[in-house]
């Protein structure tokens, strides 16, 4: 080669033999690459290692569960959490796949419905929870309103009572995520070549036959992916239940996430917040370990 | 005869899937825009009207939004403040995760370095901790490091979150440029930040929008860490502000719903206007497995 470029800096011509050149280039590469991952490496290390590691270390003291145990809001908040989860992401996601079929026709009024659909997440989630919650207001709220007007009777107060309250929580974060993961599902279907359609469109299968034995069987690594991942950020969400219904009425309707924050500082007491995050573990643990398997093998990317 | 019985089944069947299509689609209208019709009901109520059984607004009147735009209520004194609050926050987010997370998967995925598995892992096992969970250490650390009631702090949490992302889709997206490239420019003489500065970062534009527009939005979405980090003062966001409503008595709904619209607008702006990019970004690698 005799073409140099200009990038080549005049210190590495006096080089000789090309070995040294390689030997001290890859030296340099190992420099660059250092430099290259350290932000990251700081970063990881200051602001996710520290911090859990001082969270376990907070959430170390057996006097905090022996107070979280004792409390009578703490296994109303376990049910509540699980019945978030099981509801809420279920729920959720067989509505997402069975729309994203529905949004898989033709045609303009599809794209433009599918434009609206999508509403709910480019929202931010903190107008969209605070409208719910004035929403679903048992006297002034439009729900209600539009009962008496139509029924002449008055609505239920979604908010002030247990049951309700919590199922408005479930009903505020499937309205906000569904679209979200109705486009995951929706990508997924349209990754399925459609010669694999019209082979059973010859075949004669009907539409059910075709969604039970083209697309159930092929989304279905994904459809569980999705559901170990909703379960986890599910598990954290702490804006639904803060805004729908504050945790309310009587601390009912807490889940693990509020009633942490809540123990750790409307209570001023870090060890019991972190305590109660901590008792998720056994249910978090699991999922991150099998998530991460399933993330790094299949390269699901959402 | 048995010809015309199936074509009048066929156009039955067709009917059939038409009214079907125009039932779900109006079930879908009405629940996506049930709780976004409210939202601007009550931001165009006024005071008394807000408190009654009214379903569509009896006088309309953009009075709300003038009080939130003048910072005439004393909730809102410094809203455009948080406004820019808001915005200072995200885009340095969006900045800081698109500079870690372009050298990170850089290295990874064209320098092959040899423990690049472990960047990947790690990466891997922040995006599947929940965010809130590590809020209350978080609250200590700061303490710590002096940052409380200090952007700083709630932009390292945001970057924290956002980068995991951006990783795996500027790996996956890097696949698609050809290492050919990368070799050429070597041969040539040049040096990893030259490739990565001169080849790498202009191929990946879209995926920069991309990203960009999700770390903007998520920090947009924030509110537990700006709501735990951020006490008071000037460094407030909105959601931090808009949350503040709740505690009085008699929140004015006609001015929080207003005020939420107005910090709803810049990201809807955002979304539509990136939202094939965003979509394909997403997407990306769909369903491989």
């Amino acid at each position: 080669m005799v073409v140099t470029t200009s990038i080549e800096s005049p210190a590495a011509a006096t080089n000789t033999t090309p070995l040294a050149r390689r030997r001290r280039r890859l030296g340099a590469d190992k420099l660059w690459a250092l430099a290259f991952v350290t932000p990251y490496v700081a970063v990881f290390v200051a602001f996710v290692i520290y911090p859990i590691g001082y969270g376990l270390w907070l959430g170390s003291d057996p006097a905090s569960y022996r107070a979280l145990f004792s409390d009578p809001v703490y296994p109303r908040t376990v049910v509540n959490t699980l019945l978030y989860l099981l509801f809420g992401v279920n729920l959720k996601l067989l509505l997402a796949l069975l729309l994203s079929g529905f949004f898989m026709r033709k045609g303009w009024w599809t794209k433009v419905l599918l434009l609206i659909f999508m509403l709910p997440w480019a929202i931010p989630a903190l107008p969209s929870y605070l409208s719910i919650n004035w929403m679903l207001n048992g006297q002034w709220g439009l729900i209600n309103n539009i009962i008496w007007h139509v029924a002449q009777v008055d609505g239920p107060p979604w908010l002030d009572s247990h049951g309700l309250a919590l199922g408005s929580v479930i009903y505020g974060h499937i309205w906000k995520w569904l679209p979200f993961w109705t486009l995951i599902f929706l990508a997924g279907r349209m990754a399925i070549s459609l010669e694999l359609y019209e082979a059973a469109d010859v075949d004669g299968a009907s539409l059910v036959q075709k969604f039970t034995h083209v697309t159930l069987p092929l989304m279905a690594g994904m459809y569980l992916v999705c559901t170990m991942l909703s379960t986890i950020w599910a598990l954290g969400d702490f804006n639904a239940v803060r805004f729908i219904s504050g945790g309310g009425p009587a601390l009912s309707t807490h889940v693990l996430a509020t009633l942490g924050i809540r123990n750790a500082f409307e209570l001023g007491d870090p060890g019991l917040g972190m305590a109660t995050v901590l008792t998720a573990l056994p249910l978090l643990i699991p999922l991150v370990i099998l998530l991460m398997r399933q993330l790094r093998r299949s390269e699901v990317t959402i | 005869m048995t010809v015309q019985r199936r074509m009048s089944g066929q156009r039955r069947g067709r009917a059939i899937n038409t009214i079907g299509v125009w039932v779900l689609s109006a079930v879908l209208l009405l629940w996506t825009l049930l709780p976004i019709y409210n939202i601007i009901r009550v931001s165009m109520q006024d005071k008394e009207e807000v408190l009654s059984t009214s379903v569509f607004p009896v006088a309309p009147s953009p009075d709300a939004f003038s009080v939130v735009i003048h910072q005439a209520y004393w909730l809102l004194e410094t809203f455009w403040n948080q406004m820019g609050n808001s915005f200072y926050i995200g885009i340095t987010v969006a900045f800081l995760t698109l500079a870690i997370g372009t050298l990170t998967s850089f290295t990874i995925s064209r320098m092959r370095i040899r423990n690049g598995w472990m960047l990947t892992n790690a990466a891997l096992l922040t995006y599947v901790i929940p965010m809130s969970f590590l809020a209350i250490p978080f609250y200590g650390i700061m303490g710590k490091y002096g940052l409380t009631n200090n952007p700083i702090a709630v932009i390292a949490v945001q970057v924290t979150f956002a980068t995991p992302y951006a990783i795996f889709i500027f790996q996956q997206y890097s696949a698609s440029i050809p290492f050919e490239l990368d070799e050429a420019a070597r041969i040539d003489g040049a040096s990893p930040p030259q490739i990565f500065f001169r080849i790498y970062l202009p191929l990946m534009a879209p995926a920069l929008v991309a990203i960009g527009t999700y770390a903007l939005l998520l920090s947009w979405n924030e509110y537990l860490y700006a709501f735990l980090l951020l006490s008071g003062g000037k460094v407030v966001t909105v959601p931090v502000a808009l949350g503040k409503f709740l505690v009085g008595d008699e929140a004015p709904w006609n001015y929080l719903m207003a005020a939420a619209i107005i910090y709803a607008i810049p990201p809807l702006l955002i979304y539509y206007g990136v939202r094939r990019k965003m979509h394909g970004g997403l997407t990306m690698g769909g369903v491989k497995g």
